[in-house]
C-alpha cells in the first residue's frame, strides 16, 4: 500500500498525462502543434503504477503511445512539451518529436516508432543491469498489438534465457491502431504468452492503479531479486483515436463509454478517498498546479526559438 | 474518358480493377480494412487503409480476399512471398517503407532469389505497396525515402508514380508482373488530383515520361520530387533557361535511354531525390551519365538529395532535409557557371 504522500503523488502524476494529453489534443486540432501524436488518455494507471516502483538505475522502453511513460519516469515536461513543438530547447532539441522523445539520462530510453522494437531494446538493458551489477531493472511498454511481433517473442525468449532483470508491461487496449486483437491473433488470453518462453506473468486492472501497483511490484522485485523476467498484462483502454484525427469508426459508443466509466483517475480518487489516503482539497491544489505547469510549459515552448537548419547536420555519429 | 481524381483514390481504383479481373489477386496488410466484415456491428471497413487506399474492397470481395493483418511484417509479408510462389497474387501493404527492417529477409533473401536460386522454375508475381517519404512531420522512423534498398537487390522491380494517371497504371502493370516490385507512394502527394483514364489500362514498367521539354539542362526527378523538378524548371523558365524534365517512374529497372537522350540533347544534368545521398539513385544517375553520356557532359553532373542524415522531426529542420526546388535552381545555375 502507498503511504498519503505517495497517494498525492499518484494523483498529480495521471492528472498531469491526462492534462498533457487532452492539451496536446486541443492545440492539434487547432493547428498549433505539428507532428504525428499518438494519446496515451485512458491509460494513465499503468504507467504510473509500474513507474512508482522506478527508480534512476532503472530503463524504460515505451512505444509511439510514450508521453505517459516520459512523465511517470520523471521527464522534464517543460522540455517535453518543447520537444513536441520542435524547438532548440526540446528534450531531443526538436530532433525527435512525438514519437522518438527521450532522456536517456533518466533511463527513459525513447518512444519508438517501429512497432515491438522497444522489447528487444529492454531485454539490452537488462542485459547491461546484469552485467555490470548495476542493481536496475529494464522495463518495456508496449501494446496488445506489438506482441504478434517477432521482436516480441525473440525478445522474451532471449530474456527467459538468460533470466535477465526485465519486466514487460503489456497494455492491452483492444486494438492494433483500427484492427480489434480478436482479429490479429487466435490466443485469447495474451498473458499466457510468457508461458512460451518459460517466464512468469500476471494480469492486472489496467485501469486501476492499486491494482496495476501491486502486480508490477511483485514483477520488479522478482526481476531485482535475480529470478527473471515477467510479462505483465494491464487490461486497458485508450480514450481518444489512435492517433489525433483518427477519424475512428471501428468501436462502438457503447463499448467506450463501458470503459470510460471505469476511468483510471476516477477509480483511484474513489479509492483513496474511501482508504483516506487523499482529501478534496489537496486535490482541487492538485489539479491548479498541474493546469498551470502545463500552460506554462506551452508558453515557454511557444516563445522558444526553432533549431538552425544546419542543425539537420548534427549528432548523426559521436564527434571528437 | 478521363476524370480528376486524387492519387490515393487512383490506386484504390487500380486495386478494384485488378481484383475484379483476377480471382488470384488478394490484398493484406495492417488495417486494409480495419476490422473489417463486422457487419452485425455496423462496421464493414473502418479505415479501408491507414491512407484509405483499400477502402470499399471488403465489402465487394470479401474478408478471405482483403485480410487485415497482425502487425507482424516480417511473417504477413513471407506469407505473401509464399502465396506468390504458389499461385496467388498477393498484393501485401507495408503501411510505411521505414517498416523494411522488420519485413526484410521475405523480400531480401526469398521473393528476389525464389527464381533464380530454382533454375527459372519459381514466379513471385508480388506487389508490395509502401508508403515513402518525408514532409509530414512524422520524424525518423516514418519519413524515409528507402527505395534504394529495394533497387539494390537483384530480383526486385521498385517504382514510384508521380501522378494520379502513373498510379494507376503502374500498379497495373505491378500487380501483372510476374517478379515481385515494390510499388513506392510519395506520402506529400496522396491527396494530389490529376486527371486519371478510365478503364483498365497499364503503363509500362522501365519507361521513363519526358514531362516537359528543353535543351539547356535534364532535371531527373522520382515520386514527390517530380514535382520539386518541375517547380524549378518554371524557376528557371524565366530566366530563359529550359528544362528536360524526366519522371523516372520506374527505379529498377531504370529507363537508360530517356535520360542518355535528354543529356545528348542538354549536356546537364541534376538529379533530384529526397533519399539520402549515398548508394541511391542520384548516385546510380550519375554514374551512367560518367560511364555512358560522358562525351556529353558539358558540366558535372549534380545530385540534389536529402542529407546524409536521419529524418528530423522539427518543420524547421524537416524543410531544411528535404530537397528544394531553390536548391535545384542554384545546382543548375553552378553548372552554368552562374554563381561564380
Ligand atoms: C513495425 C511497425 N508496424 C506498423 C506500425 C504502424 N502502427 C503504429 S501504432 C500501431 C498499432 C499498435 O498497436 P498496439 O501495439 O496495440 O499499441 P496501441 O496503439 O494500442 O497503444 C501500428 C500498426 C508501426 N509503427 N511499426
Ligand atoms: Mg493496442
Amino acid at each position: 500500500m502507498i503511504s498519503r504522500e505517495e497517494a498525492l503523488d499518484v494523483y498529480q502524476q495521471m492528472r498531469t498525462i491526462r492534462s498533457f494529453e487532452e492539451k496536446l489534443d486541443a492545440l492539434v486540432k487547432v493547428g498549433r502543434l505539428p507532428g504525428f501524436l499518438h494519446l496515451y488518455v485512458g491509460q494513465e494507471a499503468v504507467a504510473v503504477g509500474v513507474c512508482a516502483h522506478l527508480n534512476e538505475r532503472d530503463i524504460v522502453n515505451s512505444t509511439h503511445r510514450g508521453h505517459g511513460h516520459c512523465i511517470a519516469k520523471g521527464v522534464d515536461l517543460k522540455g517535453m512539451m518543447a520537444e513536441l513543438f520542435g524547438r532548440r530547447t526540446g528534450i531531443c532539441n526538436g530532433k525527435g518529436g512525438s514519437m522518438h522523445i527521450a532522456d536517456v539520462n533518466l533511463g527513459m530510453l525513447g518512444a519508438n516508432g517501429i512497432v515491438g522494437a522497444g522489447v528487444p531494446l529492454t531485454v539490452g538493458a537488462a542485459l547491461t543491469a546484469e552485467t555490470k551489477g548495476t542493481g536496475g531493472v529494464a522495463v518495456a511498454f508496449f501494446g496488445d498489438g506489438a506482441t504478434n511481433q517477432g521482436q516480441f517473442h525473440e525478445g522474451l525468449n532471449l530474456a527467459g534465457a538468460w533470466k535477465l532483470p526485465a519486466v514487460f508491461v503489456l497494455e492491452n487496449n483492444g486494438y492494433g491502431e483500427a484492427t480489434p486483437i480478436e482479429f490479429a491473433t487466435a490466443v485469447g488470453d495474451l498473458s499466457v504468452r510468457a508461458s512460451a518462453y518459460g517466464i512468469r506473468s500476471l494480469v492486472a486492472d489496467g485501469m486501476d492503479f492499486f491494482d496495476v501497483f501491486e502486480k508490477a511490484g511483485q514483477a520488479i522485485e522478482h526481476a531485482r531479486n535475480g529470478e527473471g523476467p515477467t510479462l505483465l498484462e494491464c487490461r486497458t483502454y485508450r480514450f481518444l483515436g489512435h492517433f489525433v484525427g483518427d477519424p475512428m469508426g471501428y468501436r462502438s459508443e457503447a463499448e467506450q463509454d463501458d470503459w470510460k466509466s471505469r476511468d483510471p483517475l476516477e477509480t483511484f480518487l474513489a479509492k483513496a478517498l474511501e482508504l483516506g489516503l487523499v482529501r478534496e482539497d489537496a486535490l482541487k491544489r492538485i489539479d491548479e498546479q498541474v493546469a498551470a505547469e502545463i500552460e506554462a510549459a506551452v508558453e515557454a515552448a511557444e516563445a522558444a526559438p526553432y533549431p538552425e537548419p544546419s542543425d539537420v547536420l548534427t549528432d548523426v555519429y559521436v564527434e571528437g | 474518358m478521363a476524370r480528376r481524381l486524387s492519387f490515393k483514390d487512383a490506386i484504390n481504383e487500380a486495386l478494384f480493377i485488378a481484383m475484379r479481373a483476377d480471382a488470384d489477386v488478394i490484398v493484406m496488410g495492417e488495417d486494409v480494412a480495419g476490422g473489417g466484415g463486422r457487419k452485425d456491428q455496423g462496421i464493414e471497413d473502418a479505415w479501408g487503409g491507414p491512407f484509405g487506399t483499400t477502402k470499399g474492397l471488403i465489402g465487394e470481395f470479401g474478408p478471405k480476399r482483403v485480410r487485415d493483418t497482425p502487425i507482424s511484417e516480417m511473417g504477413f509479408v513471407g506469407a505473401a512471398v509464399g502465396a506468390a510462389a504458389t499461385g496467388l497474387r498477393p498484393v501485401a501493404e507495408l503501411m510505411f517503407i521505414d517498416f523494411l527492417g522488420v519485413a526484410l529477409d521475405p523480400l531480401l533473401n526469398q521473393a528476389a532469389k525464389m527464381r533464380y536460386m530454382f533454375g527459372g522454375k519459381a514466379r513471385v508475381p508480388l506487389t508490395l505497396r509502401t508508403n515513402v517519404g518525408a514532409g509530414n512531420r512524422a520524424a525518423s522512423q516514418h519519413s524515409q525515402a528507402l527505395y534504394g534498398f529495394t533497387v539494390a537487390i537483384p530480383g526486385l522491380k521498385t517504382v514510384i508514380p508521380s501522378t494520379p494517371a502513373d498510379a494507376k497504371g503502374l500498379l497495373l502493370s505491378a500487380i501483372r508482373d510476374d517478379s515481385p516490385v515494390i510499388f513506392c507512394e510519395s506520402k506529400s502527394l496522396m491527396n494530389s488530383e490529376g486527371e486519371v483514364p478510365e478503364g483498365d489500362y497499364e503503363i509500362p514498367i522501365g519507361e521513363a515520361a519526358v514531362l516537359r521539354e528543353g535543351s539547356d539542362v535534364t532535371l531527373v526527378g522520382m515520386g514527390s520530387t517530380v514535382h520539386t523538378a518541375l517547380a524549378a524548371a518554371e524557376t528557371l523558365a524565366a530566366d530563359g533557361v529550359h528544362a528536360d524534365v524526366i519522371d523516372l517512374r520506374s527505379l529498377y529497372p531504370m529507363d537508360e535511354t530517356t535520360i542518355l537522350e535528354s543529356l545528348a540533347k542538354t549536356g546537364r544534368v541534376v538529379v533530384v531525390d529526397e533519399a539520402t545521398p549515398h548508394c541511391g539513385m542520384a548516385a546510380d544517375i550519375a554514374s551512367l551519365c560518367a560511364d555512358k553520356g560522358f562525351d556529353s557532359l558539358d558540366a558535372p553532373v549534380k545530385k540534389v538529395t536529402a542529407p546524409h542524415t536521419p529524418v528530423p522531426f522539427s518543420p524547421v529542420l524537416e524543410d531544411a532535409f528535404m530537397p528544394s526546388a531553390d536548391d535545384v535552381v542554384v545546382a543548375v545555375h553552378e553548372q552554368l557557371g552562374w554563381n561564380a
